[in-house]
């Protein structure tokens, strides 16, 4: 029932012109530095006449393929936004001693702890994630595209406009200065009256919609898309990952969906869900959000045990150890995981028996994960292992993964957690396991699979380079951490007291900098990639002598994926048709039906962050008008019944001659 | 299109790799599962929605209670618009069956209009709460009502919209293949508001005046 002491004009809103932080050097310079990339990227793409490429072969696509791509390309390009981030605050509690306040004032450094676990966690965890699944599980279950392309196009669009939306208020406005939970109630009206939370509440709304449909759209694939023969039991490990994965996202992106949009309620109308007075309960938010919040983490790490599951068996030369195993371990985590999230917040004060439940519960889910290591370990033990590149990062991944498990096991104990509850020893437990686990699986997957994606495979000299430095990087950052947590230092403190402590950030930045030097060698390496493409060609589709269908169909492959449908015999499909000296059909193609592309979703997620922005800055007139906008696009869509068109034969032909002759020069010497 | 020799033939004589259908999947072939799993991630919103109302259900803040606020006569007129327009909305779907297009437009407009009855009935109520100062602001119980049952009014107003985009595109296009998964869609939603208006009526109302 707090009153909003801005002046709102009928026209703009409360937005006015010091919505511009031009008394902000940081930020003044860093848009300076975006707006100069922004303006060279829009116009090389103007002088290389792209637009019209772009448009009609990429935006408007509905092809799996290159949607997956164009998530991936986000999910990086937020990577460099996110890690800016990490490195100023690690600079930041690397200075900030004896009496020095460091460089970043109060409501800046707060902007900055909450962008980064935002940003990190929904604009990139999630579409490198949702990119790999959406560009692999198709091919991996034989099938042309999704169940819905369409939905998977506009699934894309607004993820990304809920990162424009998120990127905006570092130059229009500010952000949430409210770590990323945005926990009432610090993030109601009356502690947070400016525009910061409500960004971050259209920003994720706005994602939301789009993981949720996205959700929705793979698991039906997954159950209505597989080719003949292929059972569940026979489905490649990391299609099953993806499927529990995306079931996780159904059940739980609405709860986050809901709460969001109570705390919106709460907001813009004042109503009392979880403020402190008129009988609202800031814990029941707290409740919420995790109910959401802890089966998220495990949204982004299933789909990378499929990974590194993959990437084991290839590599070692071997079937899968434990395939059935695997499959309940990853469904046991899956249900386990929404039993769990009170262990958030043991403090809250529910009594010795709730916190017993959740702590057991807690622990119970190391079984089947440490199930899945005992997995790995038998999938190399006598095989015969090749150090590639995806293997060196699945390698470093038991090594560090394990040790973020066992802190998460002693976190998992009520009484050890009143000690470490929002210690730096808990920051240094999730990056443990966020970055030992989901970044590690997700570099070995692009390493992995990129030859897939573009026909060549990742310069493994740089990519070595990117790896030594992210691991070595890893171990230096986070290690002190775990020193300073149980010493009892606090997490998202801007300024220390104790100069005894100053060594262990230094130690802490320095590994910030190791990991931005494995950043950038990443980049160094696709660019040389892409420099080095012809001597890097992939010319059989099968540049690792891997096991599962996506293999099976060429480097990148076909609008159409598969010109005939596989039949499947085996868990290991494409290992099975290559045993049984399987030849590629090179006649009788047929026409294949597939859907057409549109820029429909395009529409609407633009629409949608105009909304967004209006609703943030109490713009009335535009939000009804967007609103109304995106209304009239989504009902004209559904009259325009004629989305599909056919591939004729002869194009097939051709398409597969040309794979045909790639496949003879590369046997060639 | 045999292509596999047996590597091994005194395992296997002969193994396909190849699917002889041009198109195992067909088109649409996915749209009820998809919708389905859709109503369930919908259905959560709305156990979030029952799950705040049954925490703060009972924080008054010192204003109006249950008791003093719900006119259970009024609600079962609501509740029997709505029940009676999942019952027409059943015959305009036996109506489509049989291929009658006439007769499937005539109940789903009947439908339609049992649902701007219900929707009309809940603004009514919710005006006279609010001109008696129980408004949404007044306590998180009735922050909570308001919510949990705006939002299935909101629902069913979505579904309202959609069943006159249907209806045009049945008059434009007839009882087609797309038009009658359409139509298959919205009746899924339709019954679901009305399962998740029983629970509304059970808890909030009934429950509400009893306590």
């Amino acid at each position: 029932m707090i009153e909003s002491q801005q002046a709102v004009s009928p026209v703009f809103g409360r937005l006015t012109l010091e919505a511009l932080p031009l008394h902000e050097p940081i930020v003044v310079y860093t848009f300076v530095v975006v707006a100069l990339i922004g303006v060279a990227a829009l116009g090389a793409v103007t002088w290389f006449r792209l637009w019209g490429y772009l448009w009609r072969e990429w935006f408007t696509s509905v092809d799996h393929k290159k949607i997956g791509i164009m998530y991936m390309v986000l999910g990086i390009v937020m990577l460099l936004r996110g890690f800016a981030d990490a490195i100023m605050m690690r600079l930041q509690q690397a200075m900030a001693f004896n009496g020095s306040e460091g460089y970043l004032p109060p409501e800046h450094y707060d902007q900055v702890f909450s962008a980064h676990g935002v940003i990190m966690i929904f604009f990139v965890a999630m579409p490198l994630v949702t990119g790999l699944m959406n560009y692999i599980m198709p091919l991996q279950i034989g099938a042309r595209d999704v169940s819905f392309p369409f939905l998977n196009n506009f699934s894309f669009w607004m993820t990304a406009g809920g990162a424009v939306l998120t990127m905006l208020s570092l130059f229009i406005g500010a952000f949430a200065r409210t770590g990323w939970l945005a926990y009432p109630p610090l993030s109601g009206i009356a502690y947070s009256p400016d525009v910061g939370v409500d960004y971050y509440i259209w920003g994720l709304q706005i994602a939301g919609v789009g993981t949720t449909l996205s959700g929705i759209n793979l698991v039906t694939t997954i159950i209505k898309m597989r080719a003949p023969g292929m059972a569940m039991m026979r489905l490649p490990i990391f299609t099953w990952t993806a499927l529990c994965t995306n079931v996780l996202i159904v059940a739980t992106f609405p709860v986050l969906t809901a709460t969001l949009a109570l705390l919106t309620l709460d907001r813009y109308l004042g109503m009392n869900f979880f403020t402190s007075d008129f009988g609202g309960s800031p814990m029941l938010y707290v409740n919420l959000i995790w109910i959401w919040g802890h089966p998220e983490v495990y949204i982004l790490i299933l789909p990378v045990f499929g990974i590194y599951s993959e990437v084991a068996s290839t590599f070692s030369g071997k079937r899968l150890f434990g395939y059935t195993s695997m499959v309940y371990a990853t469904v046991v985590i899956t249900i386990l995981s929404y039993l769990v999230w009170l262990h958030h917040f043991f403090t809250m004060g529910s009594g010795a028996s709730v916190n017993s439940f959740f702590g057991i519960t807690t622990m119970i889910i190391s079984i089947p994960t440490g199930a899945k290591i005992f997995n790995w370990l038998f999938t190399m033990y006598r095989g015969r292992i090749r150090f590639e590149l995806p293997m060196m990062w699945t390698v470093a991944f038991m090594l560090t993964f394990v040790i973020g498990g066992m802190t998460g096991v002693m976190l998992a104990v009520p009484p050890a957690d009143f000690v470490l509850h929002n210690s730096l020893f808990l920051v240094a437990h999730f990056h443990n396991v966020i970055i030992g686990g989901v970044v590690f699986g997700l570099f070995a997957g692009m390493n992995f699979w990129f030859p897939k994606a573009f026909g060549f495979r990742l310069d493994p000299f740089w990519g070595k380079f990117s790896f030594w430095f992210w691991v070595i990087g890893f171990y230096f950052a986070f290690m002190p951490l775990y020193a300073l947590g149980l010493m009892g230092v606090t997490r998202r403190l801007r300024v220390f007291d104790d100069p005894s402590l100053q060594p262990w950030f230094v130690v802490a930045a320095f590994g910030a900098f190791l990991i931005l030097l494995g950043i950038l060698s990443f980049l160094v390496q696709v660019a040389v990639s892409i420099k080095n493409r012809e001597k890097l060609r992939d010319t059989t589709g099968d540049p690792w002598n891997a096991r599962s269908l996506e293999w099976a169909t060429s480097s990148p492959p076909p609008d159409y994926n598969f010109a005939f449908t596989p039949v499947v015999h085996d868990v290991d499909a494409w290992w099975d048709m290559k045993q049984h000296g399987y030849t590629r059909p090179l006649a009788g193609f047929r026409p294949i039906h597939m859907p057409k592309n549109t820029g429909t979703g395009v529409f609407i997620a633009a629409l949608s962050v105009i909304l967004g922005f209006a609703l943030v800055w109490y713009i009335w007139w535009l939000a009804a008008l967007s609103f109304v906008a995106i209304l009239a696009v989504a009902i004209g869509h559904t009259f325009d019944y004629r989305r599909s068109y056919d591939i004729p034969a002869a194009e097939i032909a051709r398409a597969e001659e040309a794979r045909t002759r790639l496949i003879v020069a590369g046997a060639a010497p | 299109m045999s292509m596999a020799a047996g590597a091994r033939p005194e395992e296997i004589a002969v193994r396909t790799y190849v699917a002889e259908e041009a198109h195992p999947h067909a088109e649409g072939d996915s749209t009820s599962l998809g919708f389905w799993i859709y109503l369930m991630s919908d259905c959560l919103i709305f156990a979030m929605l029952f799950a705040a109302y049954g925490v703060l259900g009972g924080n008054y803040a010192a204003g109006p209670a249950p008791k003093d606020l719900f006119h259970l006569p009024l609600v079962a007129v609501n509740t029997t618009a709505l029940l009676l327009s999942s019952i027409t909305y059943g015959f305009a779907m036996v109506a489509m069956q049989e291929g009658r297009i006439g007769r499937t437009q005539l109940w789903l407009a009947v439908t339609g209009l049992f649902g701007l009855a219900f929707i009309g009935i809940e603004l009514s109520e919710f005006a006279d709460m609010i001109r008696e100062g129980a408004t949404p602001q007044r306590s998180a119980f009735l922050s909570a009502f308001f919510t949990l049952v705006g939002t299935h009014g909101l629902h069913v107003t979505a579904g309202i919209v959609w069943l006159v985009t249907l209806m045009t595109q049945v008059r434009l296009h007839g009882l087609t293949a797309a038009n009658r998964r359409r139509l298959a869609c919205l009746s899924m939603f339709w019954h679901f508001l009305d399962v998740v208006w029983i629970g509304v009526f059970t808890f909030v109302y009934l429950l509400g005046v009893l306590r």
